[in-house]
This record gives C-alpha cells, sequence and structure tokens, in this order.
C-alpha cells in the first residue's frame, strides 16, 4: 500500500448502528474521572467519546486506602467503585459535558441486575449520552461472586436487563473481564442478550505485597491490574472475539479495544485484531495528553501503512 | 486548584543537599502560578517506561521571571533513583501546579510551620508569603538525623524563632517535632499551624495545634497514580461542614487540609505488626523521616 497525508485519513468509527464517532479513540472507564479535570489537558469533544468512571444507582465509598500499587509496566488499583451516584452525574456532570460537546459512553454497574438497569434508565433522554458501557467485570467488589462476567448466564441476564431499560437509540456495550475460561463464551452470551458493542478489556486481578510492611501493598489485598503489562492480554482477547465474529459463532458488534494503549502504535495493533475503536486507560494518569497523543500518531501510523480510514484497519490481521 | 499545565521541563541543575537532592527545572508556564504548597508531577524514563506512574514533589521555590521551579527529593526506589540521575539538559516531562496550596490570610498574621525531613521544602516560599503580608513566624524542624534537615539555615535566614530537633539529637535538642511546638506557638503567638510531614506526624501536629487554640493546616501524604484528580488513588476520609465524613482526593482538594476535619485513625495505614517487622523497618517508622517510604507517595 502507498503511504497517504495523515490528514487525509477516515477517522470515524461506528459506536453502534445509530452512532458514528469523529474518530475511535477515547478514555475508559475510570481513568478520566467525569472529564472536568482531563479537560485541562484534553478539550472532552476532542476524544472519539468519554467514558465515564462507573456510575451506579446511589453513592459509593469504596474501598480503604492504600488503593494503589505501582508493578512492572502498570498498576493495581482497588478504587471500588468509588462514585457520586447516577444523580449527581445526570444532574452536575453530564451537562457539563454536553456544553462542551462531548460524546459520553456512561458506565454503569450494580449489585444486581435491576440496579444496573435503574441506573441505565436514568440516562435516557440526557444531553451528550451516546451509550451505555455495562460493567459486568469490575474485580474491586466485595464479593468475586459478584463479577457478572465470569459467568456467561450472569451476563446476559445484565445485559438483557440493561438493554430492556435503555433508550433503544442508545448502543449498550458490555465491559468484558479477561479472567474467565473463555472470554468468547462471555462474549456470545453478551450479544446474545442484545449488546450492542463490546468493551474489552477490564482490568485484571491481581496482588502484590509491600516488603517494608510484609503485607498485600493494598489494603483490599487483590486489585485490577492494568498499564502496558496487560496489552497482549487484551489484544489477544480482541483477536479471539473477533475471529468467532467471522466464524458466525456470534454477530458482528464493534468492539471497543482497551488494555494498556499508551501510543498509536498500540491503537493500531488493536484495530487490526478487531477493534473497531479504542480507549486509553492507565497511559492517563502517565501522560494527561495521551489520548491526544495517540490520535495524533494513530492516524499518523494508518497513513504511513496506506489505511485511507481506520476502518479498513479493523480485523485487517485476520485476512 | 492551579489550571495544571504540561510541559517538557529542563533540568538546569541538581546537587546534593545533605541526605537529599535539590533539582532545579525550567518549566515555562508553570512557575507563575505556583502557590507555598502546591506540587507537580514528573514522569520518570519518558513514556515507554516499565515505571509508568509519575512521582509527585511540593514545590520548594518558584521563579516566575526565570521560569523555573526547584524540588527536594530523597532516593527511596526506583522511580527517585532514576530522577536522581537526571543531568543538565536532560528533560523530564513534568505537570502542575498541582492541588490546593496552604491558605494565607490578607491580614498580618502569626503563624508556626512544622516540618518532618525534606518536608519543609515548601515552608519557606509559605514563610515569606506570611512575612509579606506583615505577620510573624516561627519554625519547627525535624528529622532522623542532622543530614536529613533541610533548611534550618534559610528559616534562620527569616526568622529567630526556630526550634530544631533530631531523633537522635545530632543536632538541635534530641527528639521529635512536636516536642516543641507547644512551646514555640505560645514563644510567637501564633494562631495557625502549617505542617508537611508524614501522617501520623501531622495527626500529632494537629493535637498540640488545637491544644494551645490554634488552626491546623496539614500537607498530607497519600499515594497517587494521576495527581490530577481523575483516578481516585489518594483518597482520605476527611469531614465536611455539614459533619458527614467523605474519601476525598488529597491531589486536588487536597494535599493541605484542616486537621481537624481529617479522620486520622481511619487515614493512616494500619501499623504493622511489631513482631514481625525487620529493625530497620521500624527505626525509618519512628522517626519523622518516613517520606515516600513507598514508591510513589507524594513528598
Amino acid at each position: 500500500m502507498t503511504a497517504l497525508e495523515p490528514a487525509d485519513v477516515d477517522m470515524s468509527a461506528p459506536l453502534g448502528e445509530s452512532v458514528t464517532l469523529p474518530n475511535p479513540v477515547g478514555t475508559a472507564s475510570g481513568c478520566a474521572g467525569y472529564g472536568r479535570e482531563l479537560a485541562a489537558f484534553v478539550p472532552p469533544a476532542e476524544l472519539g467519546v468519554l467514558t465515564t468512571k462507573t456510575v451506579m444507582v446511589r453513592p459509593r465509598q469504596g474501598r480503604p486506602t492504600p488503593r494503589m500499587a505501582e508493578t512492572p509496566s502498570g498498576m493495581l488499583n482497588s478504587v471500588g467503585l468509588q462514585g457520586a451516584g447516577v444523580d449527581h452525574l445526570v444532574t452536575r456532570e453530564l451537562p457539563w459535558l454536553a456544553e462542551r460537546g462531548a460524546r459520553v459512553l456512561v458506565s454503569v454497574a450494580g449489585e444486581r441486575p435491576e440496579e444496573f438497569a435503574e441506573a441505565a434508565a436514568r440516562l435516557t433522554g440526557r444531553p451528550g449520552v451516546v451509550g451505555v458501557e455495562v460493567n459486568i467485570s469490575c474485580p474491586n467488589v466485595a464479593d468475586r461472586g459478584l463479577v457478572f462476567a465470569a459467568d456467561p448466564g450472569a451476563a446476559h441476564e445484565v445485559v438483557a436487563a440493561v438493554r430492556a431499560a435503555t433508550d433503544p437509540a442508545l448502543p449498550v456495550y458490555a465491559k468484558l473481564t479477561p479472567d474467565v475460561t473463555s472470554i468468547v463464551d462471555v462474549a456470545v452470551a453478551c450479544v446474545e442478550a442484545g449488546a450492542d458493542g463490546l468493551s474489552m478489556i477490564n482490568t485484571l486481578l491481581g496482588a502484590t505485597m509491600d516488603l517494608d510492611t510484609l503485607r498485600p501493598a493494598l489494603a483490599g489485598v487483590t486489585g485490577g491490574l492494568s498499564g502496558p503489562a496487560v496489552r497482549p492480554v487484551a489484544v489477544r482477547c480482541v483477536h479471539q472475539v473477533y475471529a468467532a465474529m467471522r466464524d458466525g459463532r456470534l454477530r458482528t458488534v464493534p468492539i471497543l479495544g482497551m488494555g494498556g494503549i499508551t501510543s498509536g502504535a498500540d491503537a493500531l495493533e488493536f484495530a487490526l485484531a478487531g477493534a473497531s475503536g479504542v480507549a486509553v486507560g492507565t497511559a492517563i494518569f502517565t501522560n494527561p495528553s495521551a489520548p491526544l497523543d495517540v490520535l495524533r500518531e494513530l492516524r499518523q501510523a494508518l497513513a504511513e501503512r496506506g489505511f485511507a480510514s481506520f476502518r479498513d484497519a479493523v480485523g485487517y490481521a485476520h485476512r | 486548584m492551579a489550571r495544571p499545565v504540561q510541559t517538557p521541563a529542563e533540568v538546569l541543575g541538581i546537587e546534593p543537599a545533605g541526605a537529599y537532592h535539590r533539582l532545579l527545572l525550567r518549566a515555562p508556564g508553570v512557575a507563575e502560578a505556583v502557590l507555598p504548597g502546591h506540587f507537580v508531577t514528573l514522569a520518570i524514563g519518558g513514556r515507554d517506561s516499565a515505571t509508568p506512574l509519575r512521582r509527585a514533589f511540593s514545590v520548594h521555590r518558584a521563579d516566575p521571571v526565570a521560569d523555573t521551579i526547584e524540588l527536594v527529593f530523597a532516593e527511596h526506589g526506583r522511580g527517585t533513583r532514576a530522577l536522581a540521575r537526571h543531568r543538565p539538559g536532560d528533560t523530564v516531562d513534568l505537570v502542575g501546579p498541582l492541588g490546593t496550596p496552604f491558605p494565607v490570610a490578607d491580614a498580618p498574621e502569626t503563624a508556626v510551620l512544622v516540618a518532618g525531613g525534606y518536608g519543609s521544602a515548601p515552608m519557606f516560599s509559605l514563610a515569606e508569603a506570611i512575612l509579606a503580608r506583615g505577620g510573624r513566624v516561627g519554625f519547627v524542624l525535624g528529622a532522623a538525623t542532622a543530614d536529613r534537615l533541610f533548611g534550618v539555615a534559610a528559616a534562620r535566614a527569616l526568622t529567630p524563632h526556630v526550634a530544631v530537633v533530631t531523633d537522635d539529637g545530632s543536632y538541635g535538642a534530641r527528639g521529635r517535632a512536636t516536642d516543641p511546638l507547644a512551646a514555640m506557638i505560645r514563644a510567637v503567638g501564633a494562631t495557625v499551624v502549617h505542617s508537611c510531614g508524614p501522617m501520623p506526624m501531622l495527626r500529632a501536629v494537629t493535637d498540640v495545634a488545637v491544644a494551645a487554640g490554634a488552626r491546623s493546616h496539614t500537607a498530607v501524604e497519600e499515594a497517587m497514580a494521576c495527581g490530577f484528580g481523575v483516578c481516585m488513588s489518594c483518597v482520605l476520609p476527611v469531614a465536611g461542614a455539614d459533619g458527614a465524613t467523605r474519601l476525598v482526593r488529597s491531589c486536588t482538594e487536597g494535599p493541605v487540609f484542616d486537621g481537624t476535619t481529617v479522620r486520622w485513625p481511619e487515614a493512616s495505614p494500619p501499623e504493622p505488626s511489631p513482631s514481625v517487622e525487620p529493625r530497620e523497618v521500624r527505626e525509618v517508622r519512628e522517626v519523622w523521616e518516613v517520606r515516600e517510604v513507598r514508591e510513589g507517595v507524594r513528598s
């Protein structure tokens, strides 16, 4: 293929059948807050999509500190879904984001399927919201049994409840964990339940010990591993699920790829594996401007390889 | 908080200061917005580093004319060791200013500034701000040993009221920073105490200040990932005006808090069991010099 001018690459990306983003680079849930602080570095409108920190129906305190530990090429966090609740999001944060032209994917969670659905239902008709991400895979809840994404049946139940309660105009994404026997089986269950897209991946469950205190470094003992250390796992998951779509094992839906993306080259890896959008997460902590750097570099990386559009690169490794 | 900027900062100088390093950086657009108590974060080893989290440092000096800021840090772990290897001409990615600075009244006030180790780094510009408004200051500087004191001469240049304590008595009186605090508050007639140092010290300083009828402003330390308010790692239980305790971010709502609003028992990590703690670790914990014992803990 012949190299192109970066400015000539069509960067538009589908979020769902009814929603198209101007570019495929967003933020991963939990790594951009609700956008206000990040706006000092990244204007919200310049993101393809801004995924919020996960909200629940009621405010939640999260887990005790220490909540964070640096690990080789990554970090563990055990924040535990601290948040002000969906009403705060709806009344305070979404109007602010909408005024700035943000396209917002709201991450929702709950302790029961009905709570997920209730949070999602409150997003109907809210300005700026372009979709709902169902966080069925946060590892930082009190009981690991609550990770709905660890079981295809539970994942199906939650996604179906959210899909039924959500504005039909809004795509519903299911956020999957790699800590499962078969991520394809969970993806199949989610799509059959009505998921319009899949977010891959959430953090991996990990732990690290503090050699000064001789105790676990995190107060919650375990935490979610993120950062470049998990990137190969994430690319593998995207590749596996996209391959299953090509094989007809599940309907083809957009995949939002994430996990250790720090550069345009990393984003291109995800696209080649099958991601039709990408999200920058932990890299924001290293470099608050990371989403814009990734977007600029991705455009350049596509142009250098002769891709006239981002969409042409999606799944290219499967040809 | 000030609106932070991200900029490549050029290392202009790095030199030893007792047990610490002083790092002078040219940081265009940052110095002009720095107030006493603000901090900055540095990316160690660049974007592709296997040590991905930024390190946070309180600002010792900011010179808006020269566009420079000066930091003081100790080598404790992988990140600060790498930082200490920087040489003039190197660049390091800097974000700042961050955080909520020490409150300084417009009217003249009398304050005691208490610091452990290089926790004194932000205190000299704070003292100058108070003095510039016609106020008075006293200093209490504490450290494990003489070489871990920072800024004794700078403090004495600003005020005759300087108490120095070391754990081993190698400089000043033997003891802890809280030992001379009540006397210093009375000596200068302080209505406010500003402190910066490890959490157990801040808690003890708050107790002494309140007992003496003074307000207590403490610059806390909590492990941070982002430093600018999105990651929720560095939260601290703090009572609001309504009396309810909430987990608030020490990077944005702090690092400076009214010490009486911090729920110290819940905020401080549990002490390790003495029976399993190695001797050298216990010694570190028994002195004020425990800042950034864990990598990533704010200086």
